[in-house]
């Protein structure tokens, strides 16, 4: 297992290939569907004008995304009442929803990493090569494992998206990956799902 | 009688926290068939000790803590009024200790309700009454990743070559398991329900999945599709994540309903790796866990 510390430089993500399996160290960010939704409505296409506190958080966010990762994952959290939070269980979310915006938010933050969980398509592949970035998988459904990874909650903005929706800045230490895709134009989704396709018509034939 | 917060409460805690025995059992076996050193095998392996981990400090298995899925079994006069009551005092007791998480949001407004409650189909409660004097509560969570890779097909399905019997509702698994990939957190656990309308099908492809892991259907043509489909899924080489590998389907339930003469539909349930089913029986005052 390959160790990384957060943020990321170019070489190093050129240096990674689909299969590596790496443990990263640093500060991240979760967002999912209602963040991805919101950055690209306000400040990427700019379909609608920004409010209340969006401008103060962008300008918070511009330099952790900045070489940065961004994790899809929507968090069980403890500590709500007394903003003492601590990150419960906080596996990774399914991350092909985001496929609409994802290519846009990496280049437009010049985001390096992207973790979640089922890999992405053709767009987040094409904008991992032009960044360059990459895909990191996390362990689906490994819930208290990764939290153990969340050494510290640094901060939490749009909590009124709901606490699974909310932007969570993380600092982790060792959390688990692996590189599905990469700044080479691999993908071992469209890998896994072509020779999937072609076992299935073997069997469809039987 | 016997109050029942604390022990509904408890059985939630047990089913977000600890997974089932047998579900476990065949995480185990399935490791030994991963390749040492492969992704799918590390993969399981993080899911083992995450299964560990979750049962010792008592926190969710998977943050995601799904629908939550009562099915109750009442003796006669029981009043469903009062054990609704209680369920949901239970869930919110549960979700402000975050055995849950807060999951039930307004489709139409995109607000999270914060104590799991909603509209009347949320939580999802069944209600049946029994003979005899046990009252059995059972609980499942169904996470929203493996639900979204649920299929219905009506067949025939000519695309797939599938016609309306055992061989066409083979086709039309297999190639949802295909579409699946590992969206839904494999290995998976196939809940298979044939025929029905879309509403009844879809209930009942879940409620195959409350049986245990071992348990084959009691008709020998569906308990032997059953074992082929689990094989034949295996074989399509999308494994745990769909890292590639050797495990994608941990087993398969099927059920056979009744349907109309014009319809033949197929309804498959995916359910993922984090398969939470728990089970709880009161009889007198004394309440147990399965
Ligand atoms: S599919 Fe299951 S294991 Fe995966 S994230 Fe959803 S609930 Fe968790």
């Amino acid at each position: 297992m390959r160790e990384i510390q957060l943020p990321v430089s170019d070489e190093i993500v050129r240096s990674l290939k689909v299969g590596d399996a790496v443990a990263l160290t640093g500060v991240m960010v979760t967002g999912r569907d209602a963040v991805h939704k919101w950055l690209s409505e306000t400040f990427i296409k700019r379909t609608r004008p920004p409010q209340g506190d969006d401008l103060t958080v962008y300008e918070a966010l511009k330099p952790l995304l900045n070489g940065g990762v961004i994790y899809h994952c929507g968090p069980v959290v403890a500590g709500l009442a007394t903003k003492e939070y601590r990150f419960v269980a906080a596996g990774p979310t399914t991350s092909i929803r985001e496929e609409g915006y994802q290519g846009d938010v990496m280049r437009h933050f010049n985001l390096r990493g992207v973790i979640g969980k089922g890999g992405m398509g053709g767009k987040t592949l094409k904008a991992c090569q032009e960044v360059p970035g990459m895909y990191l998988h996390a362990i689906g459904g490994a819930a208290s494992y990764i939290a153990q990874t969340v050494k510290r909650v640094l901060g939490v903005y749009k909590l009124e998206f709901g606490v699974p929706e909310a932007i969570w800045v993380i600092e982790v230490k060792e959390f688990p990956v692996v590189v599905t895709m990469d700044a080479h134009g691999g993908s071992l989704h469209a890998e896994v799902d072509q020779k999937s396709k072609s076992a299935l018509q073997n069997l469809l034939t039987l | 009688m016997l109050d029942l917060k604390e022990p509904v409460l408890e059985l939630v805690r047990l089913t977000s926290t600890d997974l089932p025995p047998d579900v476990e059992m065949s995480l185990r076996a399935a490791v030994e068939q991963e390749e040492a050193g492969s992704a799918a095998r590390s993969a399981l392996e993080t899911i083992l000790k995450n299964v560990e981990l979750s049962r010792a400090q008592s926190t969710p298995i998977c943050q995601d803590t799904g629908t939550p899925i009562f099915y109750v079994y009442h003796p006669e006069g029981m009043s469903t009024r009062k054990l609704r009551q209680l369920i949901t005092e239970a869930v919110v007791e549960a979700t402000r200790k975050s055995y849950l998480r807060p999951n039930s949001v307004n489709a139409l407004t995109d607000k999270n309700t914060g104590n799991n409650l909603g509209d009347e189909h949320f939580p999802v409660i069944h209600f049946e009454e029994v003979e005899g004097d046990i009252l059995t509560i059972e609980l499942m969570l169904k996470g929203g990743g493996c639900e979204n890779v649920g299929a219905q097909y009506s067949l025939p399905n000519n695309e797939l070559g599938a016609g309306r019997d055992l061989a066409g509702v083979r086709k039309v698994v297999l190639d949802a398991v295909q579409k699946a990939q590992g969206q839904g957190c494999a290995p998976g656990i196939l809940g298979v329900s044939i025929g029905g309308d879309r509403g009844s099908g879809y209930a009942a492809s879940k409620e195959v999945l409350f049986r245990k892991m071992d348990e084959a259907s009691s008709d020998p043509s569906l308990a032997a599709m059953e074992q082929r489909l689990t094989q034949e899924s295996n074989q399509l080489g999308i494994g745990p994540m769909g890292f590639g590998g050797k495990t994608t389907v941990l087993s398969t339930k099927m059920v056979g309903m009744h349907r109309l003469p014009a319809s033949f539909f197929v309804t498959v349930s995916y359910m993922c790796w984090a398969y939470r089913r728990r089970k709880m029986i009161v009889q007198g005052d004394q309440v147990r866990y399965e």
